[in-house]
Formats: C-alpha cells, structure tokens, sequence
C-alpha cells in the first residue's frame, strides 16, 4: 500500500459506527476509503451524509464538498446552512476530524494552514480543530528530513494544544499530558530512529505496536 | 400583496461605488451568478467583498476581482483564486481573513440584531490579534463582531414572488447568512414559482428578509 493510503487507513481506524467526521483535502481526504460502516462523514459547507465521488449525469452542483468535488449524497443525508454547519463542529458533535499538517508541537499545537508570508486563508479549520473530539493529523515524519514535529510551532497556528493523534508513514504519536507517546512503528523502524527525527523526547509506549504497512 | 420580482435593470441601479457587497456561495457553487452579472453591468468601484471565498480566477465571485471592482475582502479563504492572491502580495487589494465558523456567525449576528459572538475559535493563533478576549465564569473567549454590508446577494433554488426561499444541497451554505446580513437583500432564483407553492413548513429563508428577486 502506498504511503499516502497507509497513513489514511491507519487514521481511519479512530473511527467507530455513528461517528460523525470531517476530513481535511489530501490524505485525511483518502480515509473515506477504509472507514468502517455506520460512519457518516460532515463537510463544513453545510451536509452529513458526503458519499462517492460522483460520475457523469450523477454530478450535479448541489452536491459539493468544500474542496469543490461533486459526490452522491448517502441515504439519510441532511443540509444545513454554515452557521448551522460550525455550530455542529463548535459544539462537539464530530467524533473526529483528520486533517493535514505543516507542523505539530510537543504540546500539539497545530500548524497547518500557513506558511509565512503566504497566509491564504484558515477556512475551517480553526473551527475544526477547537472543536472536533478527536483531532488527527496525517503528515509525512519530516519535511525532506527536517523535523515537522517540534518543541514549539514556527509557523502561524491553526489551534493550541489540540492535536490528539499524529499518523505519520513510519509510525504514530499520540500526544499526551506526559508528552509525546511513540504508540506505533513500521516494521523494521526503530524507536531510536523515529527519535532522530523529532525535535522534542518521545516517550516510548510500554505496548509499542507494529504499524500496518 | 405586491410582488419582489424586479428587472435587471432595476436590480443594477442598487449599486454604488465603495458598498459592501455580501455574496452568498462556497467554492464556486450556490453562487448568484447573474446578480454578479449586475454588479458588473452597473460599474461599481471600490467594492469591500465580504463571502466565504473569491471563487477561482475570473469565474463566480472572482469575475468582481478579475475586474477590478473589489477594494477590499473579508473571506476565509482566497486560495484558490490566483489573482486575489497576487493582487494581495501586489497591495492592490486588502484581505482580511476569518475563520469560516466566526465568519457565518458573524454574519448571523448582523442578520439578527445582534453585535457578535463569543468564540473559541482562534484563540491562541493570529484570528485574535486586535480582537477583544472576554473572560465569563473563569472561560476565556474571543468576542467577534457581527458583520453586515449594504446589497446582499443570495442564490436560491426557489423563490415566489414574496421572496420566501428554498435551497437546494450545499448550495445552501452561506447563502441564508447572506440574505440576512444586509440593508438590501436581492435574490436569484433557478425556479420562479407561484404564491403558496413553497409550503411554509419547507420555507428556508422566510421572505420577510427578501427585497427584490432578479426577474427572469
């Protein structure tokens, strides 16, 4: 499996029957593939209940999601307005939501939607990341071999401390009041190496698993 | 009772340079594209856009960038439209960013008689900077002011003649948050339908915040 749906299938396995969850553009965008049944999946322009992609004479205009692809609707689908769409995410509704990462904090905080100098634009996840249950971020380890995962953000923040899960292609780090725990590694990764990667001092889970490749 | 449906030249006339345009839409779909068309036609200037985004490059919302109208614009996202963006870095244009949930009930705020909300969206990240932190029981909270413009324009899917609205899909989004949030609310409609058709437990946008509707 390629990296990408690797860290997409991994991400996925956070989610449960009834969970409702909003996913990010990119890889958070591939979880749809391997969630369970039962989840039903939120886009922050104003639906619950996104499905495929849509194809031909099924795409129509009213069916967008917010990176402006056509889907079918699933059966029990509901439409909101954008107000009524934050309120869901503000309000803890959304069991989870999965989104990118530029950079995450031994505290997790969030850098995701800007670099300096080049700010287009939060969209929603500000909102997102203040108030989904669960907050994942898919990243590659590092940026060509310099470390994502720092003591502290330089890039503008999307949200403190908000970061739950950080699924990256070698292993998964979950972020915790004692740190940064090691959870799980690729076969063949060692924990020293995932070490020599990150900025700030993992710790290493008693129960360190085996990611799926 | 007196019908809202009015010609576009009627509808052109509303425009005026250095208004506040609030434009209902996201990502290029449930756009007012025809009362873009309006604004085009009636040569307005100096425009301050306030919409989620600014469409693609000279398409949707984007066609009042690629022709110069827009002085200023407050959106959650410009990203996708590579002239904003360059007209941006260039200082041409003036962007201020909110977050998307702060930004819709901004603009239920100014829609509904009230001066603004209490969030925690954006705490701790530059989307509080110049902005007021209210502490209520020990919580603190980013206080965002409501936000409203002088022409709304909303997208609907129908309309009768006394501006009740329905939607169709996500292109609903922002679009009930537009028809609310200015002094004048004009609609375009994809089907014109007859009084009593809409019934009221279906009616989205209650046509008590509707002023003109674009006649086909």
């Amino acid at each position: 499996m390629d990296i990408r749906h690797r860290m997409a299938k991994r991400a996925a396995a956070y989610f449960a029957a009834g969970d409702i969850v909003n996913l990010g553009i990119g890889v958070p965008s591939l979880c749809n593939n391997y969630a369970p049944p039962g989840v039903m999946f939120h886009t922050e322009n104003g639906l619950i209940g996104v499905g495929p992609l849509a194809e031909g004479l099924q795409r129509v205009e009213s069916f967008s999601n917010a990176n402006g692809m056509r889907f079918v609707p699933m059966p029990g689908a509901s439409v909101f307005d954008s107000a009524e769409s934050f309120a869901i995410v503000r309000s803890g509704r959304l069991a989870a939501t999965v989104l990118g990462g530029l950079q995450v904090s031994e505290k997790g905080d969030l850098a995701n939607w800007a670099r300096p100098g080049k700010m287009v634009g939060m969209g929603g996840a500000m909102d997102l990341v203040n108030g989904a249950r669960k907050v994942i971020v898919t990243m590659e380890l590092t940026a060509k071999g310099a470390p994502k995962i720092l003591k502290a953000c330089t890039y503008p923040l999307t949200g403190a401390a908000c970061v739950d899960h950080i699924v990256t292609e070698q292993c998964v780090i979950d972020v915790t009041p004692e740190g940064l725990v090691l959870r799980e590694v690729l076969d063949g990764v060692t924990p020293e190496e995932i070490q020599r990667q990150v900025e700030p001092t993992l710790v290493v889970a008693d129960d360190l698993a085996i990611m799926a490749a | 009772m007196s019908s809202k449906l009015r010609t576009k030249d009627e509808i052109v006339a509303l425009f005026a340079d250095g208004q506040t345009i609030v434009v209902g839409g996201f990502a290029n779909h449930g756009v007012p594209d025809a009362l873009i068309d309006c604004v085009l036609d009636s040569g307005a200037r100096h425009l301050t856009l306030l919409s989620n985004d600014t469409g693609d490059a000279d398409l949707t919302i984007g066609r009042l960038v690629h022709a110069g109208r827009v002085d200023k614009v407050v959106a959650s996202h410009i990203g996708m439209n590579t002239e904003t963006v360059a007209l941006v870095a260039s200082g041409k244009i003036e962007v201020t960013l909110v977050p998307q949930g702060s930004l819709a009930e901004r603009m239920r705020c100014g829609g509904a008689g009230l001066g603004g909300v209490l969030t925690k969206t954006g705490l701790g990240t530059v989307a509080e900077k110049g902005k007021t932190i209210v502490e209520v029981d020990g919580e603190r909270w980013l206080l965002e002011p409501a936000l409203r413009g002088d022409v709304g324009l909303v997208r609907a899917r129908s309309a009768d003649p006394i501006g009740n609205l329905t939607y169709r899909g996500t292109c609903r989004n922002f679009n009930p948050l537009v028809a609310r949030a200015a002094a004048v609310t004009v609609v375009e409609a994809d089907m014109l339908v007859e009084l009593d058709e809409i019934e009221g437990d279906s009616v989205v946008t209650p046509g008590v915040y509707v002023d003109m509707i674009l006649a086909k």
